[in-house]
This record gives structure tokens, C-alpha cells and sequence, in this order.
């Protein structure tokens, strides 16, 4: 992935994403400059964009939180820079960014 | 007093009698609690960063625990799909208590909590261990839940009762310790019926157990079948395995697929590949010559023993009752709807006056596999009411009721149709299997459960479903196959191609007794085209087939891919 986005060159928005540890749920790196391991938003839209190369900075915040036992699996993300907030480039993550795209058994 | 006595002083609530379930006892029970206890104290030691996620990961798995997309996933065992209604009962209080209220039941005849989170996850299995249920060996490389038929031990054509065997399996490979790290995970599936629901040429192990001329009862084994990323049909290696020695081989096959199966490639680690790669004749050979030599008494059941686990599987208490033929022929004549329900969601049972009833898990528009925790506890009163306490889950992602009064189905139908469980869709193009997809599995590549959603709305019509017939309609999100599209009759795969959702289409497979695998009719299309595609399909099958009674399979095996390709992608 670190590499993949590389190639895109230092114009690339990009974010950090990773799983909350003690319930799983998906956070998005929304203040690097906040604390060590930084602070961490549910929401894709309070994601911190960095571009190209400065994401390395990031991922140095993301490992200090790991380590922190506050979140784990943290990668980087591309994204466009919309006037929303970032938006993810591939369907994937724009999947982890809103939820299911389908209403459950239970909310049906 | 040794810890079983221990635990065998808890209150923990009795399983119905009358359950054709296997009934733990004080040390299956103390075992679960010691699981339980030992996973807490990791869980706490992960969150306190005594264990890193690298160690701990490992560690979750072996107890169902895995990380998806937007949280964790319990996957908890059915052993060979069967519950009691208690603990259908304690899977909706666990769906309430410690998820947002449903489950998901799966193709491994299993259930799927989507939204457990990590520090209650203890909480929630020592809440299914309250009714003897637990997430051991639903992951991992080591031999997963075993699955069987869903009519097992009710089934009108079946020969021999799989659950028994089974059971043995399952009691062999818990925790076995030759076999908790082999190269790849492992897929028993066993039948003892004529035809094959349980889709035995497709596992690593299947097995059919059968009786010859005498009346014995002996095995059938297929080895290196499988799906995921190189689908292949088993090869079988044993026409006839006799009781006697059928844990001695089954250990056979495992030790040389143990020592010899591939560990360095995660994908070329499963065992169809090392039967791929010394050929079928060769690897027949190894299981054979350490077969000899494997000390048979040691492996070998006492009769006694056999005996005891049957028991656990005994008929429930049936009423003498003659088949209710003109009953139900009153009611279905009377009721079309009901007439639908039963022409194809029921299926023969072996002792007059009862039949097996199946509850669609796939309503129009609805998430195949789905049920909310008041549907769980309702399925489980009316197993409770009319089906002796038990309810089976199918690896068509459906539930049944085995043993069901013909002349109390009525009833039935009309208490499924208020929970909308009533689909009379059985077997036809919306009873479709898809696997939670990028809606929730990491692994995934593209959604499966809105596909299925869309299909099932485009052909919602039962009149239209009946005329097209048996279909089977699989989806996967990704090359695991956990949706078995591999196998279905039209298969439906999805794939990443830069960043967005394709899906790509299959011809032609089957599960069952002539089981194939599908054949990719070409370029995969993007999402919002795979319906239309599938329309497509079918309207060429209708234009096709000789007559309303030729099935889709047997029509494509007729006419070949040709026809379907070109329809599908003619240019205009």
C-alpha cells in the first residue's frame, strides 16, 4: 500500500485509517499535532489529509497509538480532497468510511 | 474432586431431551469454562499491551474472534448445523446483548455476529456457553465445524444417520494436537443420504457413509476438493472405508497432508494442491502405506462408545401417525399460497406423518443468511411447539424444522408468514447464497449482499421463479468463495479492478451428487450491470430449453456456454 501510493507522487491526498482496539470500529487520524499518538475521529471527515511523503509522519503517529493499545491494523488511504472532506478513492474504503451499504435483519 | 465434578455444580440449564443434538457433559462444560477463563485473561493482557497484536491475533482467532472492516466478528460453531431451541434461544439473547441484533447464519452451517467488540467478546462466550455453544475451530488451520445434510436423521432417502459420525469427527479433531497447526484450514463435510446436500466433492474430506449388501456400514471418501481460488472436485480415494477403521484413516489422510502440504504460499497450502501436485494415484498411495501401519486398535471405537454417542441422535419420541395425504391435500387445495409453501419448502421425511420444513432466510429484498434476534427466539418456539426442540441450519443459509406433524404444517406455514419466514422459494433463483461481502468481510473485493438484494427484487415474482425452476444462484465477494459461487448453477464472483466492484460471471457449476465447477463466460461487468446480466442469462435459458421440465443446469449442459456468451455480450 505505502508503496502504491508513493508512486503517486507528493500530490496525492492521502489519510490514515486504522480499527479502534477495544470495539473494533473504523477511526480515521484527525490530529496529528494532538498528543503523541494523535486523536482518532470516527468520522472520514475529520481525517487529517497528508500529502505524498508527509503521510510517513502520520503512520509515526498511528504506530505510537498502536502501541498505545489504542488502535491496530493502521494503513494509509488515498482520497480526494473535496470541499465535504476527504472522500476514498476505491470502494473499499469508502465501504469502512460509511458503514454497510445495506439495511440489516434487525433494521429492515 | 477433579474440575469436572467442579463444574458440573454449576447451574447451568439442561438441553432438551428430546433434541437430536449432542448433550455435554460435566467435562465438555468444564472445558468450555476453562477456554473461556484462559481467553479473558488474554483479551485483558491485549488491552493492557501485555500481548502485542501480532501475538495476539493468533490467539482471537482460535476462538472465532476475527477483525473485519468495521469491527469485530464472532463466528460461532453449529456442529454440523444443528441446534436446540435453547440455544437458538441464547444466539438472539447474544445478538441483543452484545451485537445490534442479528446474526448472519453462514455457508459452514455456523452463525455470525457482525458487530461484537473486543472487550466484551469474553462476556458473549461465556454467554453461549451457558448453552453448550462456543467459537472453538472456527478458524484457524485446523479442521473447522463439520457439516451434514440439514434433513440428517429425517431425510426419506438417507441410508445411514451422518450426525453419529459427525460427532465422532468433531470430538477427534477438537483441540487434537497433531492437527490445531496444519498447513491450511480443513473442510469435513459428511452425508448419508442418495443425494449429496452436503456438497462432499468439494471439501478437503468427503465422506459418504453408506451400508453394502450385509447392512455394514462403511465410507465413501473423497479427498482435495475445494473452491476459493483453485476450485477443483475432489478425487475419491476409498469406494468403501469400513467403521472399524474410519478414524485410523482419517488420521492417514491428515498426517500426510500434515507433513506434506505446503506451508510457505498461503495459497498453495490447502490440500487439493499437494493432490494436484503428486496426482491423485500417488497421493492415494501415502494415505494407504501410512493407513498400514497406523496401529488400528488405537483408533478403533468401541462398539460401546458408538453406541452411546447414537443414542444422543435416537428418534425423538414420533407419534404413530399415518401419512396426512388427504389433510393436506384439503388445505393445499384450499390455500395456494400455502400449496407453494409446501410444494418447495418442504422436503420427504422418513417416518409417516411428519416432513421436514424449511424457513427461507431469503425474503425479497432481504440479506440472504439474516435473522433477527425475534426471529431466532420465534423459530425457536415453534421448534419448541412442533418440531421436538430442534432446528438445523442448511449451507444454503436457510433454517429447518426436521420433524414437523403433517398435520400440524399448516399451523407452521401460517406462523412463519407472520414472522415473514414464509418465502416459499426454496431452490429457485432467489434463494440465493452470498457471503457478507464488502459490506463487512475484510478479505472481500466487492459487495455480495446488495447483489443478491437487486437480483432478488428483479425477479420477485413467484409465478416467474416457478416457470424459470431450479436455479441455483450463488454469490461470493472475493475469490475465497465463502458464497460458493464456484458451484452454483450461474455464479456470481466479485472483483477489484482499480478500486471499484466487478463481478464476474460463471456457468454451469454444481454442488451435488454431478457436482462441477462453473465456467467464466467472460469479461467481468461492473455492478450496476449484473442484474441485467443475470436477466440476460436467464431469458436465454427460457428461449433455449426444450421444455418447462429441462432444467437451467441440464440446458446449459445441452447447448455449452456458447448461446449464454453470446447473448451477453453481442454488440449491437
Amino acid at each position: 500500500m505505502q508503496a502504491k501510493v508513493k508512486a503517486k507522487g507528493a500530490a496525492q491526498p492521502l489519510v490514515i485509517t486504522a480499527n479502534r482496539l477495544g470495539d473494533g470500529r473504523v477511526v480515521w487520524l484527525a490530529g496529528a499535532s494532538l498528543g503523541a499518538e494523535g486523536q482518532w475521529s470516527e468520522r472520514v471527515a475529520d481525517a487529517a489529509i497528508f500529502l505524498g511523503d508527509a503521510a510517513d509522519a502520520g503512520m509515526a503517529v498511528a504506530a505510537k497509538a498502536e502501541a498505545a493499545q489504542m488502535v491496530v491494523g493502521a494503513y494509509v488511504v488515498e482520497v480526494a480532497a473535496t470541499p465535504a472532506g476527504p472522500a476514498p478513492l476505491r470502494s473499499r474504503e469508502r465501504f469502512r468510511a460509511d458503514g454497510p451499504s445495506i439495511l440489516t435483519a434487525a433494521a429492515a | 474432586m477433579d474440575i469436572a465434578d467442579s463444574f458440573a455444580e454449576l447451574a447451568i440449564p439442561q438441553q432438551s431431551t428430546r433434541a437430536g443434538i449432542y448433550h455435554y457433559d460435566a467435562y465438555d462444560r468444564a472445558f468450555l469454562q476453562e477456554r473461556i477463563a484462559e481467553f479473558r485473561g488474554q483479551v485483558e493482557r491485549r488491552l493492557a499491551g501485555a500481548l502485542t497484536e501480532d501475538e495476539f491475533k493468533p490467539l482471537r482467532l482460535m476462538n472465532g474472534l476475527y477483525l473485519q472492516l468495521h469491527a469485530y466478528m464472532l463466528r460461532c460453531a453449529v456442529p454440523y448445523g444443528i441446534l436446540s431451541s435453547q440455544q437458538m434461544r441464547q444466539f438472539a439473547h447474544v445478538a441483543r446483548t452484545y451485537d445490534r441484533g442479528y446474526g448472519h447464519f453462514t455457508t459452514r452451517q455456523n452463525l455470525q455476529f457482525n458487530w461484537i467488540k473486543l472487550v466484551e467478546a469474553p462476556d458473549a462466550l461465556a454467554a453461549l456457553a451457558e448453552a453448550d455453544l462456543h467459537a472453538i475451530q472456527t478458524s484457524g488451520n485446523c479442521i473447522r465445524n463439520v457439516t451434514t445434510d440439514e434433513y440428517a436423521g429425517a431425510a426419506a432417502d438417507e441410508s445411514v444417520d451422518p450426525r453419529v459420525y459427525a460427532e465422532i469427527l468433531r470430538q477427534w479433531s477438537t483441540l487434537h494436537p497433531e492437527f490445531s497447526f496444519l498447513p491450511r484450514k480443513f473442510k469435513i463435510a459428511i452425508t448419508g443420504a442418495a443425494v449429496d446436500r452436503a456438497a462432499i466433492q468439494v471439501h478437503d474430506i468427503g465422506l459418504a457413509v453408506k451400508r453394502d449388501a450385509e447392512g455394514r456400514i462403511g465410507f465413501e471418501v473423497w479427498v482435495g476438493g475445494g473452491l476459493g481460488r483453485v476450485p477443483v472436485i475432489g478425487n475419491k480415494i476409498r469406494d468403501w472405508l469400513g467403521e472399524d477403521d474410519f478414524l485410523a484413516y482419517m488420521e492417514a489422510v491428515l498426517r500426510v497432508y500434515n507433513a506434506l502440504g505446503g506451508r510457505e504460499n498461503i495459497h498453495k497450502a490447502r490440500i487439493k494442491i499437494l493432490l494436484r501436485d503428486v496426482g491423485p494415484a500417488k497421493f492415494t498411495e501415502m494415505v494407504e502405506r501410512e493407513f498400514s501401519w497406523i496401529p488400528k486398535e488405537k483408533f478403533r471405537i468401541d462398539p460401546e462408545v458408538i453406541a452411546a454417542i447414537r443414542a444422543h441422535f435416537d428418534p425423538p419420541p414420533f407419534a404413530v401417525l399415518p401419512n396426512a395425504a388427504a389433510t393436506l391435500a384439503q388445505q393445499v387445495a384450499a390455500n395456494a399460497a400455502f400449496a407453494a409453501w409446501v410444494e418447495h419448502n418442504t422436503h420427504p421425511h422418513k417416518q409417516p406423518g411428519y416432513v421436514s420444513a424449511v424457513i427461507s432466510l431469503k425474503p425479497i429484498g432481504g440479506v440472504p443468511g439474516d435473522a433477527s434476534a425475534d426471529q431466532m427466539d420465534a423459530v425457536a418456539d415453534l421448534a419448541d411447539r412442533y418440531s421436538f426442540d430442534e432446528v438445523r441450519v442448511s449451507h444454503i443459509q436457510n433454517l429447518v424444522l426436521p420433524h414437523v406433524r403433517q398435520d400440524e404444517l399448516f399451523e407452521v406455514w401460517q406462523a412463519l408468514a407472520t414472522l415473514d419466514l414464509a418465502t416459499p422459494n426454496i431452490g429457485t433463483v432467489t434463494d440465493i447464497i452470498a457471503c457478507p461481502g464488502l459490506d463487512y468481510c475484510s478479505l472481500a473485493n466487492a459487495r455480495a449482499i446488495p447483489v443478491a438484494q437487486n437480483l432478488s427484487e428483479r425477479f420477485r415474482s413467484l409465478e416467474r421463479q416457478y416457470d424459470i425452476g431450479q436455479l441455483f444462484l450463488n454469490i461470493s465477494g472475493c475469490i475465497n468463495a465463502c458464497g460458493h459461487h464456484h458451484v452454483a448453477h450461474i455464479g456470481i464472483l466479485g472483483v477489484d479492478k482499480k478500486g471499484e466492484e466487478f463481478y464476474q460471471i460463471t456457468l454451469g457449476g454444481s454442488a451435488t451428487n454431478d457436482a462441477a465447477i462453473g465456467d467464466i463466460v467472460g469479461a467481468a461487468l461492473s455492478y450496476d450491470k449484473v442484474v441485467d446480466a443475470v436477466e440476460t442469462i436467464i431469458q436465454t435459458y427460457l428461449g433455449l430449453r426444450t421444455s418447462a421440465a429441462e432444467k437451467f443446469i441440464d440446458a446449459y449442459r445441452r447447448v455449452g456456454m456458447a448461446p449464454f456468451k453470446d447473448a451477453l455480450y453481442a454488440v449491437a
